[in-house]
């Protein structure tokens, strides 16, 4: 957990509409966490809400296994799981739970000399306005070359990207990811996203 | 009458011809320009590569002015790589005091797959953005909403790899640059007619017209290469192996039949082809000859 705030209610608030797993991660709680912001929108919104996970530590992938495991027939009643944490916590949720969808309830902040303690394959920029929502569950700038919003470049190469042949794909993985759980048309639905830079050099 | 333009052309239902001219490494671009010379009279725009495979170059943009000065009409590559949103944005209008209208808008390849790649990287917009905000342009606004003092005109296109897999992605994203303002396509070399009469199908629906790549083959070699290494395109083994089985002397004689014969097949498929002849210019004529075009 770094520093994560509320995403715009008008981005998550439709998910609350129908039953929705929650997870909050309480992991970094030594930098910041909206809690009483989250918990105030969660009260609001209760109806929907199957079952709330309270976590330390979501990006510890076992550990989130382990507890995702032991509350798997909440979790497949539920239409969509959102999840309050950093962006690293929403993509490893996403990732153990490929038949659901995986939201997250926060943007996470950028902030200066703090990256993280443990070296995890999903990785988190900071940016500010949290994609996740729209893209799987997958962040489209830490798995594309280019960081790309919008849509794949035509660059790769049996899957590969242009980059590092080594390298899946993030558009790829996106897509294959969204299509699992027949939702791909979302990426033709989504607004044209251009970044917003200000959020991470003043902090916005 | 006046000329008719690259536009105009393609909205009167003409099959309209493109080919690429790739700006030296350096100031000698008169070749280039005399190479264009040579094939004007059938060509009826050129596109400029913007640092064609992230190599440094002359500009597109001042290659684009002297075709025009010529006569020729081009077509201006302008890729996201190198500039950010208010360079991109400048170079547009830029673009229109000198004359340009036809533009194509890239995400472009990756600094890494160049001669520098060291450099940065910036890709602050990506080819749908980077339409959206022509669009914004042709409209009085910049992308931030401000009013420009003298608004400019364009013809925006894009490009669309018909041989990527899964295609069904490069379509979506197609139509997210055809709602940013698109209006008509370029696409990846095409070497499979039956593939390529499948995603045009696929595409039907968005009636916007495009024009299906050409690039001539060198040897089996290059052939070769582009399978392994280059993304969208697959070349079948039988041009494969009518190149292998070319004698040296005979190479330009096979690969100006395989692209003729391509071209053929795509005449009643899609609505022009574009040419990348890659320093092969001379023989622009020959296949157009042999394709009866």
């Amino acid at each position: 957990m770094l520093i994560t705030k509320l995403k715009p209610l008008n981005e998550i608030e439709n998910y609350f509409e129908k039953k929705v797993f929650v997870f909050k991660c309480f992991g970094c709680k030594e930098v910041y966490f909206p809690e009483q912001e989250i918990n105030n929108f969660i009260e609001e919104r209760k109806t929907g809400i199957l079952s709330i996970g309270e976590v330390d530590y979501l990006c510890n992938v076992d550990f989130s296994k382990v507890y995702i495991e032991k509350n798997a027939d909440v979790i497949q009643n539920s239409d969509a799981v959102v999840v309050f944490s950093c962006g690293v916590g929403v993509q490893v949720v996403s990732k153990l739970l490929e038949n659901e969808i995986v939201v997250p309830g926060c943007d996470t902040c950028y902030l200066n000399g703090f990256q993280g303690l443990t070296v995890l394959e999903c990785d988190c920029n900071q940016c500010g306005e949290c994609y996740l929502n729209y893209t799987g569950g997958i962040c489209p700038i830490t798995s594309c070359a280019k960081n790309l919003l919008n849509g794949p470049c035509g660059g790769a190469k049996n899957g590969k990207c242009e980059v590092n042949p080594e390298v899946d794909c993030g558009w790829i993985a996106i897509y294959e990811r969204l299509r699992t759980i027949d939702k791909e048309q979302i990426l033709v639905e989504n607004k044209m996203f251009v970044r917003n830079f200000e959020k991470i050099i003043k902090g916005k | 009458m006046e000329k008719q333009t690259f536009s105009e052309k393609l909205k009167a239902g003409k099959f309209v011809i493109t080919s690429e001219i790739g700006p030296p490494k350096g100031t000698n671009i008169e070749p280039h320009l005399k190479e264009a010379e040579h094939i004007r009279d059938k060509i009826d725009a050129f596109n400029v590569t913007d640092l064609q495979s992230s190599v440094m170059r002359l500009g597109s943009l001042a290659t684009c002015r002297l075709l025009i000065e010529r006569g020729m009409e081009p077509v201006f590559q302008i890729t996201c790589r190198d500039r950010n949103r208010l360079a991109l944005q400048s170079d547009l209008l830029s673009a229109y005091v000198l004359g340009v209208r036809n533009v194509l808008c890239l995400t472009g390849d990756h600094t890494t797959l160049g001669d520098h790649p060291d450099a940065k990287p910036v890709f602050d917009l990506d080819a749908v953005s980077l339409l959206k905000v022509a669009t914004d342009l042709m409209n009085g606004k910049d992308m931030k909403g401000n009013d420009l003092d003298g608004k400019p005109e364009f013809f925006p296109g894009a490009v669309v790899s018909p041989g990527y897999e899964p295609v069904e992605l490069q379509i979506i994203k197609m139509e997210k640059k055809i709602e940013a303002g698109a209006k008509f396509f370029q696409t990846q070399a095409v070497y499979d007619l039956n593939s390529f009469e499948k995603f045009m199908k696929m595409v039907e629906k968005y009636n916007v017209p495009i024009l299906g790549g050409i690039v001539l083959l060198k040897s089996a070699g290059m052939a070769k290469y582009m399978n392994e290494k280059v993304a969208g395109v697959s070349v079948p083994d039988r041009y494969i192996n009518m190149m292998a089985q070319a004698k040296k002397e005979e190479r330009v004689k096979v690969s100006v039949q395989i692209a003729a014969e391509l071209i053929k097949g795509m005449k009643n498929l899609c609505q022009g082809i574009h040419i990348m002849p890659l320093g092969w210019e001379k023989y622009v004529p020959l296949v157009l000859e042999a394709s009866a075009l």
